[in-house]
């Protein structure tokens, strides 16, 4: 079995802060790391191989410092990574980027075809879920958004049945491979590092394809040329009022709590009515 | 948009190319109707809202599009989509539409398209709208933009604005599909007001055959496991919400959270670590990797207030957030702050609550 997994290098925007005074975003120093909810599909990839062997390749689209991120993935236990880098990529909008990954999944197929594409759900950075059913459809595979749970796979029948989320429950669907899976977060705890595979990533040349190498001719399917959509305009968010309130500095923990009642009572009247605080 | 107006033998940075006359030829904003077992999701009638003042905008019809497995409930949503703003609803009623799958959908959705020609095409951002966004705007090769947060009308060239938040939230950008149609955009819920229905207007259905047969698609549905209609996170519409983050220290300080909020009849949110962590199940995520809320009163407990949780919540009535960091981020634009730590305020708040409400029910 081979198994594809598109991961993506982002700022960790968990750290990224907005200045209180110039309500502009402070970028110095925010890590790159592996789209977090990618590393769900990374573990999700490791324990199938678990269960029936074979390989995992995990492949990244970005600049060449997306490298780190591929070593990462190494030592988590993948067997190979691609790193797809070219200026020709530069500005892609999603559409251009599933091109782009699909080709190059096409040309990874030609040398061990591929059962299984996983994603995570979305990116932190774009957010947008869209890349991973554009793959899916670029390469005819069957389409899984928001699984929780592999319930079956079965290599001889070709058959996979899943859970994934849906808006009001979960759906069990059975679909045949090969199928792309973007999996929900939360679903599994990604693994420790194994010492034998850190020293692999630390020593590992990571392959890098440029779009001659993933088989791109058409250069008007891919980055700014390739994509649709063009950002007309950027700018920061309007900034909510001020700073809070604070309350019960000098206060125990009742004392607190119960300033705070007073003052939704006090100051919010109809909160404090609809949530039974005040009567009427 | 008046810098782009200026020379225009030299456009800079920015396309500005005539619309393609086969491009020309899509007309109308299109929305599409979410059911899931016979329920219409609130989102469908959010977006009739805003897309009827896009449509009048551009002096075009608005349309609705309904999928689905019975032809009765599929009329009953139309006649619906009319009293929220649609002039027509495009119906495909087929047993094999009963329940969401990529390919039937994705195949019914992209031949209306093809067929009837929208410029505008917008879907709720549900985990349903998202799965069918991507597939059919990859198979008609246009531009998507994902939840946006404003629509608007470039008065030059007729296009579609779409704004939404990018890196994490902490900038936003405008974005336009040029020379593709149709523009594609999804919406979160809650993100548009809810419109007034208009209970007498009306308007035409337009029917359509789905071109597939069972044996065609490959994906079966085995079952469906509906969520506990307590369990059921309704985030999105909730009134009070009382929210949790990694400042509660471990996994079993989220009962403080689920006691709260029983005692004020609130729902249960969270950062993105907790549920990454999962200490929540991950449809509770607030934020812009989560749900978008705004609710009348938003408890923070032990959330630092990372942009990317901000703008799921700041929309808030009231925040109340309590940290134990008093640099925390969140102090910047909660209304009111509580430095301490979450664990000994929670069941403090809790008791405090109770004990007045019980007050106050003895008083009434």
């Amino acid at each position: 079995m081979h198994i594809v997994v598109c991961i993506k290098q982002v700022p960790d925007s968990a750290q990224i802060r907005v200045h209180p005074v110039t309500n502009t975003i402070m970028r110095q120093g925010v890590p790159a790391i592996i789209n977090p909810f990618d590393v769900f599909a990374i573990e999700e990839a490791l324990r199938l191989k678990d269960r029936f062997g074979g390989r995992i390749t995990v492949l990244t689209m970005g600049p060449p410092q997306a490298e780190d991120a591929l070593r990462k993935a190494i030592a988590y236990g993948a067997d190979d990574v691609i790193l797809l880098t070219d200026r020709a990529f530069a500005g892609a909008d999603t559409l251009a980027t599933s091109f782009a990954l699909a080709q190059t999944i096409r040309k990874i197929a030609e040398e061990h075809p591929v059962d299984l594409v996983f994603t995570g759900k979305q990116t932190i950075d774009g957010d947008t879920a869209q890349v991973g059913p554009g793959i899916a459809k670029r390469l005819g595979l069957q389409l899984l958004t928001y699984v929780s749970a592999i319930d079956s796979l079965d290599l001889e029948e070709r058959s996979i049945t899943v859970q994934r989320r849906s808006e009001g429950g979960v759906q069990v669907i059975r679909t045949r491979l090969p199928a792309l899976i973007t999996m929900l977060e939360g679903s599994n705890q990604i693994r420790f590092a194994g010492m034998d595979d850190m020293f692999r990533s630390a020593r590992f040349e990571v392959p890098k394809w440029n779009k001659e190498r993933a088989g791109i001719e058409d250069v008007s399917k891919i980055g700014l040329k390739g994509s649709p959509t063009v950002v007309s305009k950027i700018f920061t968010p309007r900034p909510r009022a001020v700073r809070a309130q604070m309350i019960g500095a000098d206060l125990d923990a009742s004392g607190t709590a119960n300033a705070v009642l007073d003052t939704l009572s006090s100051q919010h009247l109809r909160l404090a009515q609809e949530l039974g605080l005040i009567t009427a | 948009m008046s810098e782009n107006t200026a020379a225009p033998a030299k456009p800079k940075g920015k396309k500005r190319l005539e619309l393609d006359p086969r491009l020309a030829a899509y007309k109308g904003i299109w929305v599409f109707v979410e059911m899931e077992r016979g329920q219409v999701h609130q989102v469908s009638w959010e977006l009739l809202g805003e897309g009827r003042k896009l449509a009048d905008i551009l002096h075009v019809e608005l349309g609705a599009v309904i999928l689905g497995g019975s032809s009765d409930a599929l009329g009953g949503a139309a006649r619906s989509a009319f009293t929220y703003g649609a002039d027509v609803a495009y119906i495909v009623a087929d047993p094999i539409l009963a329940d969401y799958r990529n390919e039937p959908y994705t195949k019914a959705m992209t031949d209306l398209v093809n067929r009837y020609q929208p410029e505008i095409l917008l879907l709720g951002a549900t985990t349903l709208g998202r799965d069918l966004a991507g597939s059919v705007a990859t198979t008609l090769l246009t531009g998507l933009t994902a939840d946006c947060t404003e629509l608007a009308i470039d008065p030059d060239n007729r296009g579609l604005l779409a704004t939404r938040p990018t890196f994490g939230g902490s900038l936003l950008c405008t974005i336009q599909t040029l020379n593709y149609r149709p523009q594609m955009a999804t919406i979160r819920p809650r993100v548009m007001a809810m419109p007034d229905a208009v209970p007498e207007r009306s308007g035409r259905i337009v029917a359509e055959n789905l071109q597939m047969r069972e044996d065609d698609i490959i994906a079966k549905v085995l079952t469906f496991i509906p969520d506990d209609a307590q369990e059921q996170a309704q985030l999105a519409y909730a009134d009070i919400i009382v929210a949790g983050g990694r400042g509660l220290g471990k996994a079993e300080n989220f009962r403080l959270i689920w006691d709260l909020a029983a005692v004020l009849g609130a729902e249960v949110g969270g950062s993105r670590p907790v549920t990454h962590a999962g200490w929540l199940p991950a449809d509770r995520q607030v934020g812009q990797s989560g749900k978008t809320v705004r609710p009348k009163l938003y408890i923070a407990a032990g959330i630092s207030g990372a942009i990317q949780h901000r703008v799921g919540m700041e929309a808030s009535d009231v925040i109340i957030a309590i940290n134990n960091d008093p640099n925390a981020p969140i102090f910047d634009f909660a209304t009111y702050g509580i430095v301490g730590d979450a664990v000994q305020i929670l069941p403090a708040l809790t008791d405090a609550l109770r004990s007045r409400l019980a007050v106050n029910r003895r008083a009434g």
